[in-house]
Order: structure tokens, then sequence, then C-alpha cells
């Protein structure tokens, strides 16, 4: 029983990691970039949900809501002003840009919110705290449930926009051949921005979630891109059902390290994403072509 | 002139207004000096074969006026307005499409969708899935199929019906028969001349002299990028267009000024 909770609490962990890492999957499939910052914009987002629940004293859930179209926008500013420019440079340009961009993120943040440790776990109220108690050994908690529905739906969600939909088909058509797509009409900038506009509000999401779960500081983009990073390798490039499965995988990993002994909680997950790596799939990783 | 049979086309096409017109229009491949001021006038409906052997600036011209190969002098006009510097989307906005070299599907997207995505910016027109599934019959029950796993003459068959899709004015087609069977370029061909009869613009580049001669209206060849001859298609003998095609003798040069537009 006690093994069944470990692997319950790892699935509900992954929700988070592969929440954190749909944006980072998505701009990769459509640009073949990876956002060095995306850490950096989810604590951007917490911060700015912690300011308009504190400042406007309601739920961290209804500011989300205000935060997420300011969110939207700001990622396809973000890409028309810097990462879109970026991209004509070939491949090493965006990745150091976004570095960069990381850097006076924490900075930034770091100047006007001071290095404190923060939680929105207090102001989400009863949610974080309740639980399902199954047995003895067994609790799950609410939130991460809800987490890892809301995962489920963003994934899918966009896994349904990206087949279905003109602009998803429009945005997979870039990702595959930007010329051919300039050459039956589609404006592959407005869809590259569009693709940053939606991993930005993704990233924003996976932030506050965190903010929730646990804590966090100027400085906790890092991890959280280190995290989302091996959930999108052991998912597979590009795949956005792969990449729940490999954030639920990395989380499994992570609690089951933890549950042998705590200290190897972080270990086992980047030890399964080492296998991964090391394995015939993983060497095949940089050749493959994103499906979507 | 052309034969008389042909209806308008016996109109000399100066007369009539230019739906396309190219002023000295220069353009670099790298450091390959690609195009060398070519100049070009198309009337609607007319149909204009482009020869050259390899590396003579047939696909680079192509691309420039469909907008995706940067122009570094000259302007092209399209149904009087400059697009010169209009990026290759708004081209096809405007009416404008290039089945490209090397046909250039969406590999992991199936027929249905690579046409879809050509029609959600579309002009207004005749062209919808099923009028391209009616013209190509052969791509029907091959809708669903990825167009990664087609065989050459389908895939051919999906970027023309693809480019068809945007209702175009001017269809530019860069060498349609390059790496299929003889019986898919024959296939492929009996779709397109039956398409291009119903007055659509075409400007065709081909590595096969007989198809391009017999298809189009005028022929324009181009040696290290020049148009070193051009004339009427029914004017034109064989062995003149293969002598200034491989760019043997001064003939070619005087027969461009005397029958070019």
């Amino acid at each position: 029983m006690i093994w069944a909770s470990v692997i319950i609490q790892g699935v509900l962990l992954g929700a988070v990691y592969a929440l954190f890492a749909c944006g980072l999957s998505l701009m990769f499939g459509v640009m073949r970039i990876i956002n060095l910052a995306h850490g950096d914009i989810a604590v951007v987002g917490a911060y700015l949900v912690w300011i308009v629940a504190t400042r406007a004293h309601v739920s961290p859930f209804l500011a989300l809501v205000a935060v997420l179209p300011v969110m939207l926008i700001a990622g396809y500013v973000l890409h028309v002003a810097l990462i879109g420019k970026s991209l004509r440079g070939g491949q090493l340009v965006p990745l150091l840009t976004t570095f960069g961009l990381a850097i006076v993120i924490q900075n930034s943040l770091q100047q006007i919110f001071s290095p404190d440790v923060r939680s929105l776990g207090a102001a989400a109220g009863w949610i974080t705290t309740s639980s399902w108690r199954l047995s003895e050994a067994l609790a799950i908690s609410w939130f991460g449930v809800l987490v890892l529905v809301v995962a489920v739906v963003v994934l899918g969600g966009l896994d349904l926009f990206l087949r279905k939909t003109g602009l998803g088909r429009e945005m997979r058509a870039t990702a595959q051949d930007p010329d051919a797509a300039e050459l039956v009409g589609v404006d592959a900038r407005a869809v590259y921005a569009r693709a940053t506009a939606i991993a930005v509000a993704t990233a924003a999401l996976a932030g506050a979630f965190l903010a929730m779960r646990s804590t966090f500081e100027p400085a906790s983009g890092p991890t959280q891109l280190i995290f989302a990073f091996e959930a999108v390798v052991i998912g597979g490039f590009g795949s956005l059902w792969g990449t729940l499965l490999g954030g639920i995988v990395l989380g499994v990993a992570q609690t089951i390290g933890g549950h042998i002994d705590p200290q190897y909680s972080i270990l086992a997950g980047h030890l399964v994403f080492l296998v991964v790596l090391a394995s015939p799939r993983g060497r095949t990783l940089a050749a493959r072509s994103a499906r979507r | 002139m052309t034969g008389g049979e042909r209806g308008p086309a016996a109109v000399p096409p100066i007369r009539r207004a230019a739906l396309l017109s190219v002023e000295c229009l220069e353009a670099h491949h790298g450091l390959l000096h690609a195009v060398r001021g070519v100049s070009l006038r198309l009337a609607e409906g007319e149909k204009l074969a482009l020869v050259g052997a390899n590396g003579a600036g047939k696909t680079t011209l192509l691309r420039a006026l469909a907008g995706a190969h940067p122009v570094t002098a000259g302007t092209v006009r399209f149904d009087g307005a400059d697009v010169t510097r209009l990026p290759a989307h708004r081209r096809v906005g405007l009416g404008i499409a290039l089945v490209p070299e090397g046909r250039r599907l969406f590999p992991d997207m199936t027929v249905v969708e690579n046409l879809l995505v050509a029609g959600r910016h579309r002009r207004p027109g005749p062209w919808t899935v099923d009028a391209v599934l009616d013209a190509f019959p052969l791509l029907r029950p091959l809708r669903d199929r990825r167009a990664a796993a087609l065989s050459g003459g389908e895939q051919q068959a999906t970027a023309i019906g693809r480019a068809l899709m945007t209702n175009p004015r001017l269809l530019l087609l860069d060498e349609v028969s390059l790496g299929l069977a003889p019986l898919a370029v024959d296939a492929v061909y009996d779709s397109l001349t039956r398409l291009i009869a119903t007055g659509t613009t075409v400007i065709l580049v081909e590595q096969d002299l007989g198809r391009g001669m017999r298809i189009a209206d005028r022929v324009a060849c181009l040696l290290e990028g020049r148009i070193v001859l051009e004339g009427a298609a029914a004017d034109l003998t064989r062995d003149e267009v293969t002598e200034a095609y491989f760019g043997l003798g001064g003939a070619g040069g005087a027969k461009a000024r005397s029958t070019a537009p």
C-alpha cells in the first residue's frame, strides 16, 4: 500500500512537471529552439498572481484568470521584440538570447521582490490542505488531482488545437517546413509568435501552481527548467502526450527515490533522464523531427 | 504570333494589360549572381515555359517572383501593383502561387490537411478540397494518408492541388516532372493540361523541352541568369531553343531582341 501511495504522489508531482514542460515542448516542436528562460517566465507568472491576489485580496485562482491573458500578450510581444529576431541568427543565438533573458528576469525579480521565499499555498485556501484519505497509508491531495486534471486538459487541448483547428494546422505546417508554409499564405513569424504566446501562458499557469503547491523565490526558475527539460527529453521532443508521460515518469522516479532516502529524490529523476538519454531512442533525439 | 485557333492569344501579348511585369530583376544566391537583369511581361491567361540548363537561374527567378527569394534590384509588378518587397505569404493573397521544386509537402500531415492549410488564406475562387480531389482523382482514396507515405507522382499532384487551393491568378510550376517515373509524369501533365486550359496564367519551368513547348504559348530561355531567347512557342524551332539553352552561337541574342515584347 505504501508503494501505491508513493506512485500516486509521483504521478501528481509529475503533472506539475508536465505543465512546466508543455510550453518548452511546444516551442521546441514549432521553432526548434530551447527557451532557457522558460522556468523564469513561470516564476514571473507566479509573482504576477501573487501581486494580484494580495493587492486585490482575491483567491490566487481568480488572480490566475486575470494573469493568463496578460502573459499571452507578453509572450507575443516577447517573440516579436526578441526571440523572433534572434531566430534569424541561427541555432546558437536564440539559446544565448534566452539565457540572457533568464539572468535579466532573475535579477529583476530579486531587485523588485527581494530574495524572500513566498508561497501562495495559504492564500489558495482549503484546497491545498484537503485530501481524500483512502486508508492509513494512502491519501490523495485534492490540489494534486486538480493539477493533474489541468495538465491533462491543457496538454490534450493543445494537442486537439494542433490537430483539428486551422490555426493549429498552420502551426504544424510551419513547424515542418516554414518556407513551404509561407508559399501557401502562412505568415510564419505570426505563427511563431502565437506559439511563444501559448508557451509563456502555460509557463505562468505552471508557475502559479508551483507557488500554490510549495514555495517560490526569484531564483526558482532554473530548477523548474531542468525538470521541464528532463520531462520533455524522457517523453520525446515535440510530442505533447509524450511530454505528459515524461513528466509523470520523472515525478514517479523522484518520489520513489525520495521514499528510499530523501536525499535520492532529485538524483533518481536525473538518473532516469540519463538512462533515457543513453538509450538508443535518446541518441536519435537530436535527429528526430517533431510531429506536432 | 501564335496560331489562329488559340482565340485570345492571337492578339499580340503587348496590347493586353500585363498581369505580371518584371523589370531588370537581379537576385543573388549566396555569392552567385543567379538572376541578371531579367525583364518579362505576361498577359492574363498566357503560358510561359522557362527553359535553361541546371544553374541557369530558373528556380531562383521563380522563387523571387513568389517572394521566397530576396531581390537585389529591379521590380516585380503584379496586376499593376508593385509587389517587389512583399513577403511570400502576402503575395499568395494577391494570387501568386508557387509549386516549389521538390514538392515540399508537409510530410507529417495528410493530403487533406496539406490542402486545408493552403485553403486558409485563399482568394475567393472555384478551388476547394473537393474540386482538387475531382481534378486529381488519384488523390481521393489517399485523402487521409500522410504526405510522406505517398509516391512521387501522388506527392506532385498534392503539391499542385495545394497551390490551386489558394485560387491563384498566376501559377508558378517548378520542375513538376523532376524525379518522377515517366508514367507519373504523363498523369500529372494530363491533369495539368486540362487545368491550365481554364485560363490560369502559368510560368512553367521544365527540363523536358518538348513538354514545355507543347503546353506554353511562349518560351523564354535562361542562360547564366539572363534571358537569351524569347518568343512564341509556335515560332521557335527546337534547334533554336537548344542552341540558346547551351549558349551556342550569337543567333539566340538577335532573336530575343526581335521577338521580345
